[in-house]
C-alpha cells in the first residue's frame, strides 16, 4: 500500500506543476474581482494549455465531461485506463463499438456504449480527437 | 461588507494586472463576466468551481468551504481495514487557486435568494449571478434514539473522512480478538449505497487476518441493497461465517444505542459490541435548507438538465445534497453533475440555451485486497428526471473469473488517481 500512496502523491505533484503554470489572465480577473484569499502568483503560459477535457465542457458534446472522470488529462496520472485527448476519432468510435457488441472484453464500457447511440459516440471521439494533450513536465 | 464589483471595474481590474506582468489577456473577449459562488469544496463543489474557471476564464469564482484539507470519502474503507494511509486521502486547494478560484476557507451562514447574496462565516456578504451549492450531506443525530453527536466519538459513524474515519481505525485495532463488530446502514437515500457493504467486506479482511475470532454484523435498516449479489457472493467466498447480514424484514432495524453501555438494540435483540459503526439517515448539508432548497425530504429538487433548483431560482444544488433521480449519490455522480452544471452556467450567464446532458456513473467497490467490482450507467433526462439511459445499468458480472475481480480492482485504483487529479492536480 505504501507504494501505491507514493505513485498517487507523485502524479499529484506532476500535475500540479502543469496546472500552476496557466490561467494567469484569467487569475487576475478572480484577484480583482474578489480581492480575498490571494493566490500563488503562477509563471506565464501559453494560452493553448487551456485545452484540458474539463475545460472545453461547453463546446463538448452531451456525454463528453463524464469521461475524464476516468480517463485521464495527462500520461502521468497512474491507471490503467487510456487517454482518450489528442487519440484518432475512429479509433475511439471502433473501440466503443467493439464494446458495445462484445466483441472487445470490457468491464464497465460495455454498459456505458450501450446509453450513447452512434451518431453520439461519433461526436465525443472527434470532440477528444480534437483536444490537446496537456503539456508534460 | 458587501463586495460586487461591475463587469467594467472586473475587467479594469485584470487590464491592469496582466499589464504590470506583461502578459497577453486570452480568452476575455468570450468572457460572460458572471460572479459564481460555489459553496462545498468537495467532488461536486471543487469539479465545478475548476470547470467553471476553464470554461470561462472570465467567470469569476468563489468557493466557500470551511476546510483547509479536503479528505475523499472513496477509498477510506481501506484506511479503516489498515491497508491505506488516510494521507493518501488528503488533498488541498492550491491549484485551484493557481487556477483563478478565489478560495474562501469559511462557512457560509445564509442565502439571501431575492438579493442574490451570500453571508459567510467572517461576516461578509457576498453578491452571486448563480449560486452553487454542493454541502454534500448532513448527518442526523435527531433520526435514531442514542445516536447523537457525543455518541459519535464510542461509536463512529466514519461518513464523513477524516478523524472519524481514524477513530474507527484504532478501535478496530484495540479491540479484542473475539469481539463484535456492528455496521448499521440506514434507509435509502444516503450516501455512497454500496459504501457499508464495501467496509464490511473490508473490515472482515481485517479481522480474518488479525482476529479470527471475530464477528462482524450488518444490522440493515433495509431489505436490498447494491451490488447485493456480489457482495454476498464475495463474503461466502472470502469470508465464510464471519459476516451476517440481518435485512429489515428478518429484524435488522437498528432502534437505539446506548454508547455508554456499549449495546445496540433491534426490535428483537441486544447486542453487546466491542466495536459499533452507526451510519445515521442523512439530509442535504444544513446551508441547502437554510437558502430554501430542500424539500419536506431534506433534499434538494433541481432541474435535470441545469440543476437548477426547482424551489428557488439561480440557485443550483449538485452531488449528494441533490434529488438527482436515478443518479446514487457518488463521488463519480458529483464529479460529472459538477461539470454538466458549470457547462449550463456558462450558457446561462451568456443568455444561451442550455444543452441537454448525458451524465455516466461508474462506482467501484473492494471486497478484498485485488478483488473488486462496478457499478455503472448512463442518465439523461426524461419528464423533469434524470433517468437511466435504457440498457446502459448493470453490476459487473456475477461468477466471473478472479483475475476481472483483479483488474476491476486495479482500475479502481486508476479512477481515484485520474478524478482527484481533475480536481485538485
Amino acid at each position: 500500500m505504501k507504494r501505491r500512496d507514493r505513485s498517487t502523491s507523485s502524479s499529484c505533484r506532476k500535475r500540479a506543476r502543469i496546472g500552476t503554470g496557466a490561467f494567469l489572465a484569467a487569475l487576475a480577473v478572480a484577484t480583482a474581482a474578489q480581492a480575498q484569499a490571494p493566490a500563488p502568483a503562477p509563471a506565464p503560459a501559453p494560452a493553448e494549455q487551456f485545452g484540458k477535457p474539463i475545460g472545453s465542457a461547453g463546446a463538448a458534446p452531451p456525454g463528453a465531461s463524464s469521461c475524464s472522470g476516468c480517463h485521464p488529462a495527462s500520461a502521468s496520472v497512474d491507471t490503467p485506463v487510456k487517454q482518450l485527448v489528442g487519440r484518432k476519432p475512429e479509433e475511439i468510435v471502433a473501440a466503443v463499438e467493439a464494446f458495445r457488441s462484445g466483441a472487445k472484453p470490457a468491464t464497465v464500457m460495455d454498459r456505458i456504449a450501450k446509453g450513447f447511440t452512434g451518431d453520439e459516440i461519433k461526436a465525443i471521439a472527434d470532440w477528444y480527437g480534437a483536444q490537446k494533450q496537456e503539456a508534460q513536465p | 461588507m458587501i463586495r460586487s464589483q461591475s463587469r467594467r471595474d472586473v475587467l479594469k481590474g485584470a487590464a491592469a494586472t496582466a499589464a504590470g506582468a506583461t502578459l497577453p489577456t486570452p480568452a476575455l473577449a468570450q468572457a460572460s463576466g458572471g460572479r459564481v459562488i460555489v459553496v462545498g469544496g468537495g467532488f461536486a463543489g471543487a469539479s465545478c468551481a475548476r470547470a467553471l474557471r476553464r470554461l470561462d476564464p472570465g467567470t469569476a469564482v468563489t468557493l466557500v468551504e470551511t476546510s483547509q484539507t479536503f479528505t475523499a470519502c472513496p477509498f477510506s474503507n481501506e484506511v479503516i481495514a489498515g491497508l491505506r494511509d488516510l494521507k493518501a486521502q488528503e488533498f488541498d486547494y492550491k491549484n485551484l487557486r493557481a487556477e483563478g478560484v478565489v478560495v474562501a476557507f469559511t462557512s457560509a451562514t445564509a442565502v439571501d435568494p431575492q438579493a442574490r447574496m451570500v453571508t459567510l462565516g467572517n461576516g461578509d456578504r457576498l453578491r452571486y449571478d448563480r449560486l452553487v451549492l454542493a454541502p454534500g450531506v448532513d448527518l442526523r443525530f435527531d433520526a435514531l434514539p442514542g445516536y447523537t453527536e457525543a455518541a459519535a466519538e464510542r461509536m463512529p459513524n466514519a461518513w464523513k473522512a477524516g478523524e472519524q474515519t481514524a477513530l474507527l481505525r484504532r478501535q478496530l485495532e484495540a479491540m479484542p480478538d473475539g469481539g463484535l463488530v456492528v455496521i448499521a446502514p440506514p434507509a435509502n437515500p444516503y450516501r455512497c449505497p454500496p459504501g457499508p457493504y464495501e467496509r464490511a467486506s473490508l473490515i472482515a479482511y481485517y479481522l480474518k487476518t488479525k482476529k479470527p475470532k471475530s464477528k462482524l454484523i450488518i444490522l440493515d435498516a433495509k431489505d436490498q441493497f447494491s451490488k447485493q449479489r456480489l457482495f454476498q457472493d464475495a463474503w461466502n467466498e472470502l469470508y465464510p461465517g464471519l459476516v451476517e447480514w440481518v435485512p429489515l424484514s428478518m429484524g435488522g432495524k437498528v432502534t437505539k444505542v446506548d454508547p455508554a453501555a456499549m449495546t445496540v438494540e433491534t426490535d428483537f435483540n441486544k447486542f453487546t459490541v466491542a466495536v459499533a459503526n452507526i451510519l445515521p439517515p442523512q439530509r442535504a448539508g444544513r446551508i441547502a435548507a437554510l437558502a430554501g432548497v430542500a424539500d419536506r425530504t431534506g433534499w434538494c429538487p433541481i432541474d435535470p438538465i441545469t440543476f437548477e433548483s426547482t424551489l428557488q431560482p439561480y440557485i443550483h444544488v449538485i452531488g449528494d445534497a441533490c434529488i438527482a433521480g436515478a443518479m446514487p449519490k457518488s463521488g463519480f455522480s458529483a464529479n460529472a453533475q459538477a461539470k454538466v452544471c458549470a457547462a449550463a452556467l456558462v450558457k446561462l450567464m451568456r443568455g444561451e440555451k442550455p444543452d441537454e446532458p448525458r451524465l455516466i456513473n461508474t462506482c467501484y467497490s473492494i471486497a478484498a485486497p485485488g478483488y473488486g467490482f462496478s457499478v455503472a450507467a448512463v442518465y439523461h433526462p426524461a419528464n423533469g428526471q434524470l433517468v437511466e439511459v435504457p440498457g446502459s445499468a448493470g453490476t459487473s458480472p456475477v461468477n466471473a473469473a478472479r483475475s476481472v475481480r483483479e483488474q476491476e480492482a486495479k482500475l479502481a485504483d486508476g479512477w481515484f488517481n485520474t478524478i482527484t487529479g481533475e480536481m485538485f492536480g
